[in-house]
């Protein structure tokens, strides 16, 4: 029981890390329709600029402004460049655009900052909390807390900005219909680029936690990869849902590997939350808090 | 129209291009394609790695003016880690230089298998050092393939006798639980059936746990290991999946020093990323990390100082990737050395001259000490029945800033490795209706 | 005044339902086959041959089989490789483990065993649309991976998993030299793109399309919806896991399951989406773009520009202009290389008279 709860506190844990990630691709398919798979190339592209920035010698919060303004400035291009040339193309043709955008972002993070791989020290240790490994044998990082907190003040934050803010709102309004809101005069262009700036900062938070934990390198780009299913679970445009859907991979992920695993030879984390993805969709087509989608004819 | 128009001078450009670089190649040179990867999740292994063996070959050049005279030129195609680009790569390398290429050295298992056939009917060797074909350590099935130094199986053996070593005695590894993390991909898999038998041989249980690709995640993993509760863990990872090992163990309270790594596990760029939980990690190489090495603070003098060095990161000359690629450029250069000694010197060698000056390397530690590399490197001497050499490996131990060396050069079970190869080059050899060659008739 | 179809009377039915209607696209299509089958082969160096011809065709053998499930079908599939890896194994175990089994009936099995996954794959795309359809392929992606590392029955046990294609040897000749692989893998390709492209233009292509267009009007007018799509993923998965047992068979030779990865699917997504989506020459110009672009890039800075730019700048900048040229064409022609085609034709009917 202990053991299993141990995985189960783990999995949840590193759940909210799939979310981190998960959330930024929410924010913009909900204001722009656009799946974008730059998500990845963001994350790995933010911790470097920032580890770069702060290689150089400048303070830490200085350093974390100076990043975040490079994410804006990538957002900003992103729209200027990217999305407002493409806009009325099919899903599928942004969607491309996005790998394209992937591709391009990688070669300029490592053009600007070189290959080499860095460690990032947000001060907090990755070991267990003492005491309650003393009392309870069970083992829970103060890292991975640490990342569960900022992630639910990510949340919050979000969740008021979209609520109570004139560009939140502006911002929904440009989620449920692109038409009728510039119908009433909401500037679609410049809610797109303070979208992807959000992203972007999302991207900054996402990048400094994984990179704390595993490194600031190439592979903060395949997070991108696990933050996928619980998307699908979540529904592509619900910020709870990524959330609710980050918990959910995470822990049945961790548990099937140690249960299931055993029993076909391990290794299954690296389809099993698709799989899971697939199970769930088979039951609810549009995600656990998707909108519902009416087909006419 | 005028994007079409674009799109034809383009294509006009690669045609041309493509068949105009074939011309330019001049006499009395010694070329040497490099398909090396210096974009995406390779790249800090790829620039490491290509900068130190580029570092040397310029270095050749500038201090002696070339191997006795021939002068070293080399061209880089960039593979991405692809195994379809390093076929392009290999093609568009063979015919270039004066002789074409000379030696291919992929640095990726996965095109070394894709050019396995190809480099037998081109005549070309191709060197693979500490990566490759297992197997094709016999060099009776595989005459044109070199995987150096030692494989992932001589590696084990090793590592197994420092294991013993450490518990005082081989012995003592009876009862012993080892956990064996590997990544879960062709490379990974390689050493399970070596670790089996090996695990019968000393009394030892084995537990085999995957790291599915990436390995960003190992949570699951590492509590597995903590019920194991083994009493120590092979880490046979690679990329991120190494530092997020390291920060997993650290979590789940396994002990640093009771891990050890193969050679791609045992990079900075492997600990550096997991701080301080790093501290005391172990991991195999048959290359050391240091710049204090007379061959290193050669290419400091005679190719920085005159601002021709490759890397453009300084503070990662002498780190275990750079001095892997010296290296890789040390026994390229001295193959060519050899081949020269018999074919003549100061002439430019082709494949199949080459493929003799590797088949009968010989590097002992005096040879060692002149080039300037002594410990740097284990000594080797490559037959045609042997085409590894060596199978040395010396332990480093991570002390939270720099890599410290444990022990000196500890020799692989070859009793146990070498019949395994046998048995796995006589099955290639078998599928592919090959006859070995008789190596009493080489000379 | 070149392409100009008026005048061009079909007197008979057999006339009017020929595959290339148009006599300038008879003409055409047969001087493009002669110059592949006669000219390349005599012409083209080795390195053409091996190291860009071959992938050329096979990639575009994929791409077809994937512009059929996306682009005629609509179904999104990020888990072409995958089908590709099933090819691949499946033929090799054909022809290891049948004594005397034919190489094409081999490669032909091979396609069907990736069509039986493509259709269990292809299942929940019978209630899941759009991107979360993708994540369907993805699993398929990750899970044949997985599978295929894992049992070692597909590899014959060999300890690193990997398999080495047998020889290719058709009534008793070997296909070795790289003309001849290449004859061979053109000869297939040549053949599966003229059934598809008669596929797609018959009753079958126009439901795919109907469903395409709009699922819900095209049950409405009876269209067999689930018979429709899972025909789509078979055939889609049979052309790529013959494109996959070609790949290992008569490019790589020896193969390893992580080569068939997400990157791979990705690429051959580009494809079809550089070339044209829904478009059978699309599929031909987008894997020449893909496949060729990057040597392209590369040649151009280790050859021109070396020494120019550091080598880690150079190597990243082939990527940024990669991507950067991804999205330029995007944006410049949506629709893909075949459109271009398509205006040049437009032009060619007027010229030289244009107004």
């Amino acid at each position: 029981m202990q053991f299993f709860l141990e995985v189960l506190i783990g999995g949840l844990l590193s759940g909210v890390m799939y979310s981190f990630v998960a959330l930024g691709f929410v924010l913009i398919y909900k204001a722009s329709g656009v799946f974008n798979f730059a998500q990845g190339a963001m994350v790995f592209f933010a911790a470097l600029t920032f580890v770069g920035i702060l290689e150089l010698g400048v303070p830490f919060w200085i350093a974390l402004v100076l990043a975040f303004g490079a994410m804006v400035l990538l957002g900003i291009g992103t729209e200027r460049i990217v999305l407002r040339p493409m806009v009325n193309q099919p899903p599928i043709a942004l969607f491309m655009a996005t790998i394209g955008l992937t591709f391009f972002v990688e070669g300029l993070a490592q053009a600007m900052w070189g290959a080499s791989v860095r460690g990032l020290d947000l001060g907090i240790q990755d070991e267990p909390i003492e005491w309650m490994m003393e009392a309870t044998g069970i083992g829970v990082s103060k890292f991975d807390l640490f990342a569960a907190g900022v992630a639910a003040v990510l949340v919050t934050a979000l969740a008021l900005f979209f609520q109570y803010t004139r560009v939140g709102r502006a911002l929904r309004a440009v989620a449920d219909d692109h038409q009728a809101a510039l119908s009433i005069g909401i500037p679609l262009q410049t809610i797109w680029r303070i979208v992807w700036a959000v992203a972007g900062f999302v991207a900054l938070v996402a990048g400094l936690i994984w990179g704390a934990r595993n490194g600031v390198q190439f592979a903060l780009t395949f997070t991108a990869l696990k933050a996928l299913p619980v998307l699908i679970l979540g529904g592509f445009t619900s910020v709870p849902g990524a959330i609710v859907g980050g918990l959910i991979i995470g822990s049945s992920e961790k548990l099937a590997e140690v249960y299931l695993g055993a029993y076909v030879g391990g290794g299954i984390d690296s389809w099993f939350p698709y799989v899971m993805a697939l199970a769930f969709l088979l039951i609810r087509p549009e995600g656990l808090f998707g909108e519902k989608h009416i087909d006419r004819v | 129209m005028q994007l079409k128009t674009k799109l034809l001078l383009s294509a006009v450009a690669v045609s041309s291009v493509l068949t105009s670089s074939a011309v330019l190649a001049q006499a009395s040179e010694q070329f040497i394609g490099l398909p090396s990867y210096r974009v995406g999740a390779y790249a800090a292994g790829g620039s490491g790695i290509y900068g130190g063996w580029i570092d040397y070959m310029a270095l050749v050049n500038e201090r002696d003016g070339g191997v006795n005279g021939v002068k070293l030129t080399w061209e880089e195609c960039e593979t991405e880690y692809n195994n379809a680009r390093g076929v392009e790569c290999y093609e568009r390398l063979k015919s270039k230089g004066a002789s074409g290429n000379t030696v291919f050295q992929p640095l990726s298992t996965g095109i070394t298998y894709s050019v396995l056939d190809k480099v037998a009917q081109d005549k070309i060797p191709m060197v693979t050092i500490g990566y490759g074909r297992t197997d094709a350590s016999d060099g009776r099935v595989f005459p044109w393939v070199f995987p150096m130094l030692t494989n992932y199986w001589s590696q084990n053996t090793a590592k197994i006798k420092f294991i013993g070593a450490k518990e005082g005695g081989m012995d003592k590894l009876k009862g012993k639980k080892i956990v064996n993390i590997y990544h879960d991909s062709a490379y990974g898999k390689e050493t399970i059936p070596l670790l089996d038998a090996q695990a019968k041989k000393y009394g030892f249980t084995v537990v085999h746990i995957p790291v599915s690709h990436p390995g960003n995640e190992q949570q699951s993993q590492w509590l597995r290991v903590r019920q194991e509760k083994p009493d120590w863990v092979i880490l046979r990872g690679w990329g991120v999946m190494n530092p997020t090992a390291i920060k997993a163990a650290a979590k789940v309270g396994f002990p640093r020093d009771k891990m050890v790594g193969v050679w791609w596990s045992g990079a900075e760029e492997d600990t550096i990323p997991a701080g301080d939980a790093a501290k005391g990690f172990i991991a195999a190489g048959f290359n050391v990390a240091g710049a204090n090495y007379p061959v290193v603070k050669a290419i400091q003098d005679n190719v920085y100082k005159k601002n021709k060095g490759n890397m453009e990161d300084k503070a990662r000359i002498g780190s275990v990737y750079y001095n892997r690629g010296v290296v890789h450029g040390i026994i390229t250069v001295e193959a060519i050395r050899t081949a020269q000694a018999k074919f003549g010197k100061g002439k430019v060698m082709n494949g199949e001259q080459m493929r003799w000056g590797f088949e009968n390397l010989a590097i002992d530690s005096k040879r060692l000490k002149e080039l300037g590399a002594e410990g740097f490197m284990p000594d080797l001497k490559v037959t045609c029945l042997d085409h590894e050499g060596s199978g040395k490996v010396k332990f480093q131990q991570w002390d939270g800033k720099q890599w410290k060396v444990l022990t000196d050069w500890i020799d692989a079970d070859k009793e146990l490795v070498r019949p395994m190869i046998e048995e796995s080059a006589a099955k290639y050899a078998k599928e592919k209706n090959i006859t070995p060659r008789d190596c009493s008739k080489e000379g | 005044m070149l392409y100009r179809e008026a005048g061009q009377f079909k007197a008979t039915y057999a006339a009017d339902q020929q595959i290339f209607p148009i006599r300038q696209d008879r003409i055409g299509i047969q001087l493009l086959l002669a110059l592949a089958f006669v000219a390349v082969p005599l012409f083209a160096s080795e390195y053409w041959l091996k190291a860009i011809m071959v992938p050329f065709l096979v990639f575009s053998l994929a791409a077809l089989g994937l512009n059929i499930l996306t682009g005629y079908a609509g179904q999104l599939s990020l888990g072409s490789a995958a089908f590709m890896a099933v090819g691949a194994f499946a033929s090799y175990n054909f022809m290891l483990r049948i004594d005397g089994m034919p190489l094409l009936v081999a490669f032909a099995l091979g396609g069907l065993m990736a069509a039986l996954v493509g259709i269990a794959f292809g299942l929940p795309s019978l209630r899941i649309k759009g991107f979360y359809l993708a994540v369907a392929t993805l699993a398929a992606q990750f899970f044949i991976v997985w599978l295929l590392t894992k049992v070692g029955w597909f590899s014959n046990d060999s300890s690193s998993g990997v398999i080495t294609a047998q020889e290719m040897v058709i009534l008793g000749y070997r296909f070795d030299s790289p003309q001849a692989k290449y004859l061979l893998v053109l000869s297939i390709v040549a053949v599966m793109a003229l059934m598809a492209k008669n596929m797609v233009r018959s009753s079958v292509g126009r439901a795919w399309m109907a469903v395409r267009d709009m699922d819900v009007a095209a049950e409405v007018i009876g269209i067999r919806i689930m018979y429709t799509k899972l025909l789509a993923f078979a055939v889609s998965s049979f052309y790529c896991g013959v494109a996959g047992a070609l790949y290992a068979f008569a490019y790589l030779g020896t193969v390893e399951p992580e080569g068939f990865n997400l990157d791979l699917s990705f690429k051959i997504l580009f494809m079809i989406i550089i070339g044209g989506v829904g478009s059978i020459s699309g599929a031909f110009l987008g894997s020449a773009f893909i496949v060729l672009l990057p040597i392209f890039l590369d040649v151009l800075v280790q050859d021109v520009f070396a020494g120019l730019l550091s080598p880690s700048i150079a190597s990243n900048m082939q990527l940024m202009v990669f991507g950067g040229l991804i999205i330029f064409f995007l944006i410049v022609e949506p629709h893909g290389l075949a459109r271009l085609w398509q205006i040049a034709k437009e032009k060619l009917r007027l010229w030289p008279f244009p107004h």
